[in-house]
Protein backbone atom coordinates (compact mmCIF):
# COMPACT_ATOMS: atom_id res chain seq x y z
CA UNK A 1 0.00 0.00 0.00
CA UNK A 2 1.39 3.37 -0.93
CA UNK A 3 1.20 6.13 1.60
CA UNK A 4 -0.37 9.45 0.82
CA UNK A 5 2.10 11.99 -0.51
CA UNK A 6 2.34 15.73 -0.57
CA UNK A 7 2.48 16.64 -4.25
CA UNK A 8 1.87 20.40 -4.21
CA UNK A 9 1.39 22.81 -1.35
CA UNK A 10 -0.64 25.77 -2.55
CA UNK A 11 -3.12 25.83 0.31
CA UNK A 12 -3.56 24.39 3.78
CA UNK A 13 -6.34 22.37 2.12
CA UNK A 14 -3.59 20.24 0.54
CA UNK A 15 -2.87 18.89 4.02
CA UNK A 16 -4.87 16.61 6.20
CA UNK A 17 -4.18 16.35 9.90
CA UNK A 18 -1.83 13.42 9.49
CA UNK A 19 0.22 15.00 6.72
CA UNK A 20 0.45 18.31 8.58
CA UNK A 21 1.81 16.56 11.67
CA UNK A 22 4.14 14.58 9.43
CA UNK A 23 5.62 17.80 8.08
CA UNK A 24 6.05 19.20 11.60
CA UNK A 25 7.73 16.00 12.84
CA UNK A 26 10.06 15.90 9.84
CA UNK A 27 10.92 19.56 10.45
CA UNK A 28 12.18 18.57 13.91
CA UNK A 29 14.80 16.39 12.23
CA UNK A 30 15.70 19.22 9.86
CA UNK A 31 16.00 21.70 12.73
CA UNK A 32 18.74 19.43 14.06
CA UNK A 33 20.45 19.58 10.65
CA UNK A 34 20.39 23.40 10.65
CA UNK A 35 22.17 23.46 14.03
CA UNK A 36 25.03 21.14 13.07
CA UNK A 37 28.56 22.27 12.28
CA UNK A 38 27.90 21.28 8.65
CA UNK A 39 24.36 22.45 7.94
CA UNK A 40 23.79 20.51 4.78
CA UNK A 41 22.57 17.05 3.77
CA UNK A 42 22.76 15.49 0.30
CA UNK A 43 19.12 14.41 0.11
CA UNK A 44 17.99 16.52 -2.86
CA UNK A 45 21.28 16.45 -4.72
CA UNK A 46 20.61 16.93 -8.44
CA UNK A 47 17.15 18.42 -7.89
CA UNK A 48 16.33 21.91 -9.08
CA UNK A 49 14.24 24.35 -7.10
CA UNK A 50 13.19 27.67 -8.61
CA UNK A 51 12.11 30.49 -6.35
CA UNK A 52 9.82 32.61 -8.51
CA UNK A 53 9.15 35.67 -6.39
CA UNK A 54 7.08 38.20 -8.29
CA UNK A 55 6.43 40.23 -5.14
CA UNK A 56 8.95 41.73 -2.73
CA UNK A 57 10.16 39.41 -0.01
CA UNK A 58 13.33 39.06 2.00
CA UNK A 59 12.69 36.52 4.70
CA UNK A 60 10.51 34.07 2.80
CA UNK A 61 12.76 34.03 -0.24
CA UNK A 62 15.94 33.68 1.81
CA UNK A 63 14.32 31.02 3.95
CA UNK A 64 13.29 28.92 0.92
CA UNK A 65 16.70 29.46 -0.66
CA UNK A 66 18.56 28.26 2.43
CA UNK A 67 16.14 25.37 2.87
CA UNK A 68 16.79 24.15 -0.67
CA UNK A 69 20.54 24.60 -0.39
CA UNK A 70 20.73 22.80 2.94
CA UNK A 71 19.04 19.83 1.28
CA UNK A 72 21.70 19.83 -1.43
CA UNK A 73 19.39 21.02 -4.23
CA UNK A 74 20.31 23.61 -6.86
CA UNK A 75 18.33 26.75 -6.12
CA UNK A 76 17.65 29.52 -8.63
CA UNK A 77 15.94 32.78 -7.72
CA UNK A 78 14.01 34.78 -10.26
CA UNK A 79 11.56 37.61 -10.04
CA UNK A 80 10.85 41.28 -9.95
CA UNK A 81 12.39 43.63 -12.43
CA UNK A 82 15.09 41.19 -13.57
CA UNK A 83 12.57 38.69 -14.99
CA UNK A 84 10.75 38.52 -18.29
CA UNK A 85 7.50 39.52 -16.58
CA UNK A 86 8.82 43.07 -16.78
CA UNK A 87 8.89 42.58 -20.56
CA UNK A 88 5.23 41.64 -20.59
CA UNK A 89 5.43 37.87 -20.40
CA UNK A 90 2.38 36.23 -18.84
CA UNK A 91 2.66 34.18 -15.67
CA UNK A 92 1.56 31.15 -17.63
CA UNK A 93 4.39 31.50 -20.15
CA UNK A 94 7.00 32.22 -17.49
CA UNK A 95 6.00 29.08 -15.63
CA UNK A 96 5.93 26.97 -18.80
CA UNK A 97 9.47 28.14 -19.49
CA UNK A 98 10.66 27.18 -16.03
CA UNK A 99 8.93 23.85 -16.36
CA UNK A 100 10.70 23.18 -19.66
CA UNK A 101 14.00 23.60 -17.78
CA UNK A 102 13.00 20.59 -15.67
CA UNK A 103 12.50 22.33 -12.39
CA UNK A 104 11.44 19.84 -9.74
CA UNK A 105 9.85 22.42 -7.48
CA UNK A 106 8.69 25.95 -8.21
CA UNK A 107 8.11 28.16 -5.20
CA UNK A 108 5.88 31.04 -6.18
CA UNK A 109 5.15 34.35 -4.51
CA UNK A 110 2.68 36.54 -6.37
CA UNK A 111 0.40 39.53 -5.74
CA UNK A 112 -2.58 37.78 -7.33
CA UNK A 113 -4.70 35.59 -5.06
CA UNK A 114 -4.90 32.15 -6.61
CA UNK A 115 -1.68 32.44 -8.65
CA UNK A 116 -0.25 29.26 -7.13
CA UNK A 117 -3.41 27.26 -7.84
CA UNK A 118 -3.49 28.63 -11.37
CA UNK A 119 -0.05 27.28 -12.24
CA UNK A 120 -0.19 23.96 -10.43
CA UNK A 121 -2.42 22.54 -13.15
CA UNK A 122 -0.05 23.72 -15.86
CA UNK A 123 3.30 22.28 -14.75
CA UNK A 124 5.07 19.01 -14.15
CA UNK A 125 7.01 20.65 -11.32
CA UNK A 126 5.62 20.58 -7.81
CA UNK A 127 4.25 23.97 -6.80
CA UNK A 128 4.76 25.46 -3.37
CA UNK A 129 2.91 28.64 -2.51
CA UNK A 130 5.20 31.24 -0.96
CA UNK A 131 2.28 33.64 -0.51
CA UNK A 132 -0.35 34.62 -3.09
CA UNK A 133 -2.19 37.91 -2.69
CA UNK A 134 -4.77 37.76 0.06
CA UNK A 135 -5.23 34.03 -0.32
CA UNK A 136 -2.74 31.81 1.49
CA UNK A 137 0.75 31.40 2.86
CA UNK A 138 0.78 27.75 3.93
CA UNK A 139 4.47 27.43 4.87
CA UNK A 140 4.12 30.42 7.20
CA UNK A 141 1.23 28.65 8.93
CA UNK A 142 3.29 25.47 9.24
CA UNK A 143 6.27 27.28 10.71
CA UNK A 144 3.99 29.12 13.13
CA UNK A 145 2.40 25.86 14.25
CA UNK A 146 5.85 24.31 14.57
CA UNK A 147 7.04 27.23 16.74
CA UNK A 148 3.91 27.05 18.92
CA UNK A 149 4.33 23.33 19.43
CA UNK A 150 7.98 23.69 20.39
CA UNK A 151 7.28 26.44 22.91
CA UNK A 152 4.03 25.28 24.46
CA UNK A 153 4.41 21.53 23.93
CA UNK A 154 1.09 21.07 22.15
CA UNK A 155 -1.36 22.35 19.54
CA UNK A 156 -4.50 20.52 20.56
CA UNK A 157 -6.62 22.77 22.76
CA UNK A 158 -4.30 25.77 22.43
CA UNK A 159 -5.97 29.19 22.31
CA UNK A 160 -4.39 31.41 19.66
CA UNK A 161 -5.30 35.07 19.22
CA UNK A 162 -4.41 36.52 15.82
CA UNK A 163 -4.62 40.32 15.80
CA UNK A 164 -4.53 42.87 13.02
CA UNK A 165 -5.71 43.24 9.46
CA UNK A 166 -7.30 39.82 9.14
CA UNK A 167 -9.23 40.58 5.96
CA UNK A 168 -6.18 41.15 3.80
CA UNK A 169 -3.87 38.70 5.51
CA UNK A 170 -2.89 35.41 3.87
CA UNK A 171 -0.97 34.61 7.04
CA UNK A 172 -4.13 34.85 9.12
CA UNK A 173 -6.12 32.74 6.65
CA UNK A 174 -3.59 29.95 6.45
CA UNK A 175 -3.00 29.99 10.19
CA UNK A 176 -6.70 29.83 11.01
CA UNK A 177 -7.20 26.89 8.65
CA UNK A 178 -4.19 24.94 9.84
CA UNK A 179 -4.61 25.60 13.55
CA UNK A 180 -8.23 24.54 13.54
CA UNK A 181 -7.25 21.42 11.60
CA UNK A 182 -4.77 20.64 14.36
CA UNK A 183 -7.25 21.21 17.17
CA UNK A 184 -6.34 24.70 18.36
CA UNK A 185 -8.95 27.40 19.08
CA UNK A 186 -8.44 30.44 16.88
CA UNK A 187 -9.57 33.98 17.70
CA UNK A 188 -9.29 36.63 15.01
CA UNK A 189 -9.25 40.21 16.25
CA UNK A 190 -9.11 43.54 14.47
CA UNK A 191 -11.10 46.62 13.52
CA UNK A 192 -14.47 45.63 12.11
CA UNK A 193 -13.49 47.01 8.71
CA UNK A 194 -10.56 44.60 8.58
CA UNK A 195 -12.38 41.43 9.64
CA UNK A 196 -13.51 38.98 6.96
CA UNK A 197 -17.11 37.83 6.65
CA UNK A 198 -16.28 34.15 6.39
CA UNK A 199 -14.69 33.77 9.82
CA UNK A 200 -16.74 30.67 10.59
CA UNK A 201 -15.50 29.00 7.38
CA UNK A 202 -11.98 29.43 8.73
CA UNK A 203 -12.97 27.60 11.89
CA UNK A 204 -12.43 30.70 14.01
CA UNK A 205 -14.19 33.23 16.23
CA UNK A 206 -13.93 36.94 15.53
CA UNK A 207 -13.56 39.95 17.84
CA UNK A 208 -13.75 43.60 16.91
CA UNK A 209 -11.80 44.59 20.03
CA UNK A 210 -8.44 43.13 20.93
CA UNK A 211 -8.92 42.78 24.70
CA UNK A 212 -11.50 39.97 24.80
CA UNK A 213 -9.50 38.04 22.18
CA UNK A 214 -6.37 38.20 24.31
CA UNK A 215 -8.04 37.04 27.48
CA UNK A 216 -6.57 33.68 28.49
CA UNK A 217 -4.76 33.17 25.17
CA UNK A 218 -1.75 30.82 25.06
CA UNK A 219 -0.39 32.44 21.92
CA UNK A 220 -0.68 36.04 20.70
CA UNK A 221 0.09 36.54 17.04
CA UNK A 222 0.32 40.11 15.80
CA UNK A 223 0.08 40.91 12.10
CA UNK A 224 1.75 43.72 10.23
CA UNK A 225 -0.42 46.69 9.40
CA UNK A 226 0.03 47.13 5.69
CA UNK A 227 0.81 50.74 4.96
CA UNK A 228 -1.02 50.56 1.64
CA UNK A 229 -4.35 50.25 3.49
CA UNK A 230 -3.78 53.53 5.26
CA UNK A 231 -5.80 56.62 4.66
CA UNK A 232 -8.64 54.62 3.17
CA UNK A 233 -12.00 54.21 4.86
CA UNK A 234 -10.70 50.93 6.30
CA UNK A 235 -8.01 52.37 8.51
CA UNK A 236 -7.70 56.11 9.17
CA UNK A 237 -4.33 56.51 10.94
CA UNK A 238 -1.51 54.44 12.39
CA UNK A 239 -1.77 56.33 15.65
CA UNK A 240 -5.36 55.38 16.07
CA UNK A 241 -4.61 51.77 15.28
CA UNK A 242 -1.71 51.67 17.74
CA UNK A 243 -3.89 53.16 20.44
CA UNK A 244 -6.78 50.71 20.10
CA UNK A 245 -5.11 47.57 18.77
CA UNK A 246 -1.35 47.81 19.36
CA UNK A 247 0.11 45.09 21.59
CA UNK A 248 1.53 46.64 24.73
CA UNK A 249 2.38 45.38 28.21
CA UNK A 250 -1.08 46.06 29.67
CA UNK A 251 -2.86 44.18 26.88
CA UNK A 252 -0.45 41.26 26.94
CA UNK A 253 -1.17 40.91 30.67
CA UNK A 254 -4.67 39.72 29.70
CA UNK A 255 -3.23 36.61 28.06
CA UNK A 256 -2.17 33.55 30.04
CA UNK A 257 0.94 34.01 32.14
CA UNK A 258 3.78 32.75 29.96
CA UNK A 259 1.84 33.23 26.72
CA UNK A 260 4.15 33.56 23.73
CA UNK A 261 4.15 36.46 21.26
CA UNK A 262 4.57 35.92 17.54
CA UNK A 263 4.82 38.14 14.47
CA UNK A 264 5.36 36.98 10.89
CA UNK A 265 7.43 40.10 10.13
CA UNK A 266 8.32 42.60 8.98
CA UNK A 267 7.28 44.52 12.09
CA UNK A 268 6.07 48.09 12.41
CA UNK A 269 7.42 48.81 15.86
CA UNK A 270 5.23 51.15 17.82
CA UNK A 271 2.23 50.42 15.61
CA UNK A 272 0.96 46.86 15.98
CA UNK A 273 3.58 45.90 18.56
CA UNK A 274 5.61 47.85 21.11
CA UNK A 275 9.40 47.57 21.31
CA UNK A 276 9.44 46.10 24.80
CA UNK A 277 7.10 43.28 23.68
CA UNK A 278 8.87 42.59 20.40
CA UNK A 279 12.21 42.29 22.20
CA UNK A 280 10.76 40.89 25.43
CA UNK A 281 11.31 37.47 26.92
CA UNK A 282 7.97 36.18 25.68
CA UNK A 283 8.69 37.03 22.06
CA UNK A 284 9.49 34.02 19.86
CA UNK A 285 9.70 36.12 16.69
CA UNK A 286 13.27 35.11 15.88
CA UNK A 287 12.50 31.48 16.71
CA UNK A 288 9.84 31.69 14.01
CA UNK A 289 12.52 32.68 11.54
CA UNK A 290 14.75 29.78 12.57
CA UNK A 291 11.83 27.34 12.39
CA UNK A 292 11.00 28.67 8.94
CA UNK A 293 14.08 27.15 7.35
CA UNK A 294 13.51 23.73 8.96
CA UNK A 295 9.81 23.64 8.06
CA UNK A 296 10.50 24.67 4.46
CA UNK A 297 13.15 21.96 4.23
CA UNK A 298 10.45 19.46 5.23
CA UNK A 299 7.98 20.83 2.66
CA UNK A 300 10.55 20.88 -0.15
CA UNK A 301 11.65 17.40 0.82
CA UNK A 302 8.13 15.99 0.54
CA UNK A 303 7.31 17.85 -2.68
CA UNK A 304 10.62 17.18 -4.46
CA UNK A 305 10.75 13.47 -3.68
CA UNK A 306 7.51 12.90 -5.57
CA UNK A 307 8.47 11.65 -9.03
CA UNK A 308 7.15 14.06 -11.66
CA UNK A 309 3.94 13.03 -13.37
CA UNK A 310 3.37 13.77 -17.04
CA UNK A 311 0.91 16.59 -17.61
CA UNK A 312 -2.67 15.42 -17.81
CA UNK A 313 -2.19 12.22 -15.85
CA UNK A 314 -3.62 13.55 -12.64
CA UNK B 1 10.45 -17.90 11.35
CA UNK B 2 13.65 -19.29 12.80
CA UNK B 3 15.74 -17.99 15.65
CA UNK B 4 19.17 -17.01 14.43
CA UNK B 5 20.67 -16.08 17.77
CA UNK B 6 19.07 -15.98 21.22
CA UNK B 7 19.42 -13.23 23.79
CA UNK B 8 22.15 -15.07 25.66
CA UNK B 9 24.14 -15.48 22.46
CA UNK B 10 23.70 -11.80 21.64
CA UNK B 11 24.82 -10.73 25.09
CA UNK B 12 27.90 -12.96 25.05
CA UNK B 13 28.76 -11.86 21.51
CA UNK B 14 28.49 -8.16 22.35
CA UNK B 15 30.75 -8.67 25.35
CA UNK B 16 33.33 -10.22 23.02
CA UNK B 17 32.94 -7.31 20.56
CA UNK B 18 33.39 -4.81 23.42
CA UNK B 19 36.60 -6.61 24.39
CA UNK B 20 37.89 -6.54 20.82
CA UNK B 21 37.12 -2.83 20.45
CA UNK B 22 39.11 -2.03 23.57
CA UNK B 23 41.92 -4.41 22.64
CA UNK B 24 42.46 -3.10 19.14
CA UNK B 25 43.55 0.36 20.27
CA UNK B 26 44.64 -0.65 23.78
CA UNK B 27 41.85 1.13 25.60
CA UNK B 28 38.90 3.37 25.03
CA UNK B 29 40.70 6.70 24.60
CA UNK B 30 38.78 9.07 22.32
CA UNK B 31 36.21 6.38 21.61
CA UNK B 32 32.64 7.26 20.61
CA UNK B 33 29.96 4.66 19.84
CA UNK B 34 27.36 5.65 17.26
CA UNK B 35 24.39 3.43 16.50
CA UNK B 36 22.62 3.49 13.15
CA UNK B 37 18.99 4.35 13.89
CA UNK B 38 17.06 2.47 14.92
CA UNK B 39 18.41 -1.07 14.94
CA UNK B 40 21.88 -0.11 16.10
CA UNK B 41 20.78 1.85 19.17
CA UNK B 42 20.11 -0.95 21.69
CA UNK B 43 23.29 -2.74 20.57
CA UNK B 44 25.30 0.44 21.11
CA UNK B 45 24.01 0.72 24.68
CA UNK B 46 24.95 -2.90 25.36
CA UNK B 47 28.47 -2.50 24.01
CA UNK B 48 28.91 0.67 26.08
CA UNK B 49 27.79 -1.25 29.17
CA UNK B 50 30.39 -3.97 28.60
CA UNK B 51 33.14 -1.40 27.97
CA UNK B 52 32.21 0.28 31.25
CA UNK B 53 32.63 -3.08 32.96
CA UNK B 54 35.96 -3.82 31.31
CA UNK B 55 37.56 -0.38 31.48
CA UNK B 56 35.61 1.34 34.27
CA UNK B 57 34.90 4.33 32.08
CA UNK B 58 31.93 5.90 30.34
CA UNK B 59 32.04 5.96 26.56
CA UNK B 60 29.95 8.62 24.78
CA UNK B 61 27.05 7.04 22.91
CA UNK B 62 24.97 8.52 20.08
CA UNK B 63 22.96 7.67 17.01
CA UNK B 64 22.66 8.73 13.39
CA UNK B 65 19.59 8.65 11.18
CA UNK B 66 20.68 7.86 7.64
CA UNK B 67 17.43 8.55 5.77
CA UNK B 68 18.69 11.86 4.37
CA UNK B 69 21.92 10.26 3.16
CA UNK B 70 20.50 7.24 1.33
CA UNK B 71 21.54 6.94 -2.30
CA UNK B 72 17.87 6.43 -3.16
CA UNK B 73 16.58 9.17 -0.85
CA UNK B 74 14.97 11.24 -3.58
CA UNK B 75 13.28 8.46 -5.51
CA UNK B 76 12.56 5.21 -3.75
CA UNK B 77 11.10 6.02 -0.39
CA UNK B 78 7.41 6.62 0.13
CA UNK B 79 7.46 9.37 2.75
CA UNK B 80 10.00 7.88 5.11
CA UNK B 81 9.99 8.94 8.72
CA UNK B 82 13.11 10.90 9.46
CA UNK B 83 14.34 10.72 13.01
CA UNK B 84 16.75 13.10 14.66
CA UNK B 85 20.42 12.20 14.87
CA UNK B 86 21.92 12.49 18.33
CA UNK B 87 25.65 12.89 18.27
CA UNK B 88 26.93 13.63 21.80
CA UNK B 89 30.09 15.55 20.85
CA UNK B 90 32.10 16.74 17.89
CA UNK B 91 33.61 13.75 16.12
CA UNK B 92 36.71 15.71 15.14
CA UNK B 93 39.76 13.51 15.83
CA UNK B 94 37.68 10.83 17.55
CA UNK B 95 37.76 7.07 17.12
CA UNK B 96 34.20 6.22 16.10
CA UNK B 97 32.72 2.75 16.17
CA UNK B 98 29.61 2.63 14.05
CA UNK B 99 27.14 -0.01 15.25
CA UNK B 100 24.40 -1.56 13.11
CA UNK B 101 22.19 -4.58 13.57
CA UNK B 102 22.53 -6.30 10.18
CA UNK B 103 25.12 -5.64 7.47
CA UNK B 104 23.78 -6.60 4.06
CA UNK B 105 24.36 -4.55 0.89
CA UNK B 106 26.63 -2.04 2.63
CA UNK B 107 24.58 0.91 1.39
CA UNK B 108 23.34 1.82 4.85
CA UNK B 109 26.91 1.83 6.15
CA UNK B 110 28.02 4.05 3.26
CA UNK B 111 25.22 6.49 4.09
CA UNK B 112 26.05 6.38 7.81
CA UNK B 113 29.72 7.20 7.14
CA UNK B 114 28.63 10.23 5.09
CA UNK B 115 26.36 11.31 7.93
CA UNK B 116 29.17 11.00 10.51
CA UNK B 117 31.48 13.17 8.43
CA UNK B 118 29.02 16.05 8.84
CA UNK B 119 29.83 16.10 12.56
CA UNK B 120 33.56 16.58 12.11
CA UNK B 121 36.44 14.52 10.77
CA UNK B 122 36.94 11.41 12.87
CA UNK B 123 40.44 9.98 13.29
CA UNK B 124 39.08 6.60 12.23
CA UNK B 125 35.74 4.87 11.77
CA UNK B 126 35.25 1.18 12.53
CA UNK B 127 32.16 -0.94 12.01
CA UNK B 128 30.52 -3.37 14.41
CA UNK B 129 27.47 -5.46 13.51
CA UNK B 130 25.34 -8.09 15.17
CA UNK B 131 24.80 -10.06 11.98
CA UNK B 132 26.78 -10.12 8.72
CA UNK B 133 24.50 -11.73 6.16
CA UNK B 134 26.73 -11.29 3.10
CA UNK B 135 25.28 -9.94 -0.17
CA UNK B 136 27.44 -6.82 -0.33
CA UNK B 137 26.90 -4.32 -3.17
CA UNK B 138 29.62 -1.95 -1.97
CA UNK B 139 33.16 -2.63 -0.71
CA UNK B 140 32.35 -2.39 3.00
CA UNK B 141 33.44 -4.89 5.66
CA UNK B 142 32.65 -4.92 9.37
CA UNK B 143 35.55 -4.95 11.85
CA UNK B 144 33.55 -6.71 14.57
CA UNK B 145 30.74 -9.21 14.03
CA UNK B 146 28.78 -11.33 16.48
CA UNK B 147 27.43 -13.75 13.86
CA UNK B 148 28.18 -14.37 10.19
CA UNK B 149 25.49 -16.23 8.30
CA UNK B 150 24.15 -16.94 4.82
CA UNK B 151 20.42 -16.54 4.17
CA UNK B 152 18.38 -16.27 0.96
CA UNK B 153 18.55 -12.85 -0.76
CA UNK B 154 14.87 -12.16 -0.08
CA UNK B 155 14.82 -13.45 3.49
CA UNK B 156 14.52 -10.86 6.23
CA UNK B 157 16.55 -10.74 9.40
CA UNK B 158 14.78 -8.95 12.23
CA UNK B 159 16.60 -7.95 15.37
CA UNK B 160 14.15 -7.77 18.25
CA UNK B 161 14.81 -5.62 21.31
CA UNK B 162 12.63 -7.25 23.95
CA UNK B 163 12.40 -7.00 27.73
CA UNK B 164 14.19 -10.37 27.97
CA UNK B 165 17.09 -9.17 25.84
CA UNK B 166 18.04 -8.72 22.19
CA UNK B 167 17.66 -11.61 19.74
CA UNK B 168 17.64 -12.09 15.99
CA UNK B 169 15.26 -14.12 13.84
CA UNK B 170 15.11 -15.02 10.15
CA UNK B 171 11.91 -14.65 8.23
CA UNK B 172 11.70 -16.47 4.90
CA UNK B 173 10.67 -14.28 1.97
CA UNK B 174 6.96 -13.58 1.81
CA UNK B 175 6.21 -14.04 5.49
CA UNK B 176 4.82 -11.06 7.39
CA UNK B 177 7.13 -9.02 9.59
CA UNK B 178 6.63 -9.00 13.34
CA UNK B 179 9.14 -6.28 13.92
CA UNK B 180 7.56 -3.42 15.86
CA UNK B 181 6.36 -0.59 13.64
CA UNK B 182 8.68 2.42 13.79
Amino acid sequence: MTEKRLRHLTSVHDLDREMALRVLDTAEAFLEVTRRPIRKVPTLRGKTIINAFFEASTRTRTSFELAGKRLGADVVNIGGSSSSTSKGETLRDTVATLDAMHADVIVIRHVASGAADYIRHRTRAAIVNGGDGMHEHPTQALLDAFTMRRHTGRLEGLTVAICGDIQHSRVARSNALLLSLLGAKVRLAGPRTLLPHDVAALGAESFSRIEPALEGADVVMVLRIQQERLGSALLPTLREYARYYGLNRARLALAKPGAIVMHPGPMNRGVEINDDIADGERSVILNQVESGVAVRMAVLYFCATEPGQPIGSE
Amino acid sequence: MRELIDSEGVSRGLRRVAGQIVERQRGAEGLVLIGVRRGGEPLTREIARWIRELESREVPVGSVDITLYRDDAATALPNPRIGPSQVPCSLEGKRVVLVDDVVFTGRTVRAAIDALMDYGRPRRIELAALVDRGGRELPVQPDYVVLTTQVGPDDRIDVLDEPGGIRAVVRPSGSPSVAPAP
